[in-house]
């Protein structure tokens, strides 16, 4: 085993034996599992109405009445869960002085900080695979598009990891869990509020920019089946640059 | 083994240490000694590689600290001074972990962890988790993980901080018996400690090396008369007095009960024979007579109060060491 794997292995079993891992995959998967329900029960109602109406049964959309609203409510979900997820990553270390382990074993930040990741991120998409269960169970019973569904588990994966390297940069900035996990909802917050400022100054090139700079649209592209370079390219690019600031974080921590 | 050259550390506009130079030779035990805050931990925390110094280069076996710190952190088992500990691994995932992560080869390490299991006495513990554990029994998975790849240079920062007199003694021996195959540097501010199993002490205050040398050599370089105490059954009245009759005799003070005596004369003589041939002339009762050697204790209090004398001329600023038993001093 490398010592990278060596320390996804051993945030794994950390993971494992905490509660907290059990509480966010609970409330996931419940609220999750109570979206898909609500969202079916309200296609079959709109079915209903329907054929009242019409007086015959009609070729109901289940991309866009029950997985598209799923997906968008699970992004705003992954909010507050996730941070709590990455929020003990570093503070933990820190406060409990096991830092000083890491630094002076022949790893270096970079692949500490990608090891901490990556076993966040195991975590989670392990956690947003067992959501596919729902449409899993529909396809059994409807009929729908596959692909919008690809690209909307894409978009969640993604957003998820850029959620969770903000949540890992939190979490070097401070030996406090709360303030971590906070720290986080504020980080990814503000990248998504700018998308409403780059609305505001409309058609200009620093709207565009602004605009840009949020995952909102992106995300929304992704949901939509809307499947673009440029999209991946700022989440993939985001997480990079988080990770990057985490690692100038803890490299700075060593100077004081 | 681990050369120190003129390193200095500076924390915003305070000094941590300044210009601390100094070399250790493989298989040697060193001291590293000083009070709190004289900057022990951060020279140690240099040397590992845990933090940059601000000047000056570490060496440790050839590799230098700036180009090659990952050859040094390999070569390093480091316990700082509170042990790196997940509370929730139970001892041997804890140690099957840190072997790995300091690239131990997969076939030793079960191997090892067998051993270090072995030296510290943790077969009793080893499958408990390390939150449920006593400090004893922390302190000593510390001292397994700085153990684990079998380093050949220890950094030790205070290893019998916090353990009982019976544990202080294993851990104690467990380091000199590591004396000759791995170079071993600790800290403590147990004067004892070092007297017991270092081969040679580095005193360090207000980050500044103050002495080294070995234990024996320091305390016989500061020693400026020779000193007797002597202890009889029935003083008469003016005893003190009469004591300092006899010829060579610089002083004689009072010793921690009315019976004993202290005196103190040249370095180089030996008065004990006279001294002996006069009580046993008095018909006093002669009880004992020993010679005093300078304890460490002393030594260090010295040269830490030399310098404190120096830095109140230098600044005025007050300052103690709360951390040392002044009692225990014998000097007048």
């Amino acid at each position: 085993m490398t010592p990278v794997n060596t320390l996804i292995a051993k945030e794994l079993r950390c993971f494992v034996v905490s509660p907290v891992f059990y509480v966010v995959g609970a409330v996931f998967l419940f609220i999750s599992g109570f979206l898909a329900h609500l969202m079916v029960v309200n296609a079959g109602q709109q079915a209903l109405r329907f054929l009242q109406m019409q007086n015959t049964y009609a070729q109901l959309n289940l991309n866009e009445l029950v997985f598209r609203p799923i997906f968008h409510s699970l992004a705003i979900v992954l909010i507050f869960l996730l941070p709590m997820l990455t929020m003990r990553l570093f503070a933990e270390e820190r406060k409990l002085r096991t830092m000083e382990l890491l630094l002076t074993s022949p790893i270096g930040i970079n692949e500490i900080i990608s090891a901490k990741f990556m076993s966040v991120l195991i975590i989670y998409l392990g956690l947003l695979g067992l959501t596919g269960l729902t449409p899993f169970v529909l396809s059994f019973y409807s009929t729908f598009h596959v692909d919008p569904i690809l690209t909307g588990y894409l978009g969640l994966a993604l957003q998820g990891a850029f959620f969770l390297s903000c949540g890992v940069l939190a979490s070097t900035l401070t030996e406090n869990q709360i303030v971590a996990a906070f720290l986080s909802f504020g980080i990814i917050i503000v990248f998504g509020l700018i998308g409403g400022l780059g609305s505001m100054l409309g058609d200009t090139t620093l709207g565009a920019v602004i605009s840009y700079l949020s995952f909102v649209e992106h995300f929304d592209r992704l949901v939509r089946g809307l499947l673009e370079a440029k999209d991946i390219v700022y989440y993939l690019s985001g997480t990079v640059l988080m990770l990057f600031i985490a690692h100038r974080v803890v490299d700075s921590h060593r100077w004081q | 083994m681990i050369s120190v050259q003129h390193i200095t550390k500076r924390y915003g506009n305070h000094l941590a240490i300044e210009d601390v130079t100094f070399n250790v030779k493989r298989g040697e035990i060193l001291g590293f000694l000083g009070p709190n805050g004289a900057g022990k931990t951060t020279t140690m925390r240099i040397i590992t590689g845990f933090m940059p110094a601000s000047e000056g280069t570490v060496q440790v076996a050839g590799f230098d600290c700036f180009e090659h710190p990952q050859e040094i952190k390999k070569r390093i088992g480091y316990l700082p001074e509170s042990p790196p500990l997940y509370q929730e691994l139970t001892v041997t995932e804890y140690l099957r972990f840190v072997g790995q992560l300091k690239r131990l080869p997969p076939s030793r390490v079960p191997g090892r962890m067998a051993q270090v299991i072995e030296q510290l006495g943790l077969g009793s513990v080893r499958h408990r988790v390390i939150g449920h554990l006593s400090k004893g029994f922390r302190q000593r998975v510390g001292l397994a993980q700085a153990l684990i790849h079998d380093p050949p240079v220890l950094i030790l920062d205070e290893p019998t901080i916090g353990l009982d007199p019976i544990q202080i003694i294993e851990i104690r021996d467990v380091i000199r018996g590591l004396a000759g195959s791995h170079t071993v540097i600790l800290s403590t501010h147990i004067l004892s400690e070092a007297t017991a199993i270092c081969d040679r002490v580095v005193i360090i205050d207000r980050g500044h090396i103050v002495a080294e040398d070995t234990p024996a050599q320091l305390s016989s370089r500061l020693r400026q008369s020779e000193k007797i105490s002597l202890t009889v059954k029935h003083p008469p009245d003016n005893w003190r007095e009469r004591l300092s009759t006899i010829p060579g005799v610089l002083q004689v003070i009072q010793g921690p009960t009315p019976e004993t005596s202290i005196i103190e004369y040249e370095l180089g003589q030996d008065l004990r024979e006279d001294i002996a041939q006069f009580v046993v002339n008095q018909g006093v009762g002669l009880l004992e007579l020993k010679p005093l050697s300078l304890s460490l204790e002393d030594v260090f209090l010295q040269l830490t109060q030399q310098d404190e004398n120096l830095a109140h001329a230098q600044d005025a600023s007050p300052s103690s060491h709360p951390s040392l038993p002044v009692e225990n001093r014998t000097q007048a």
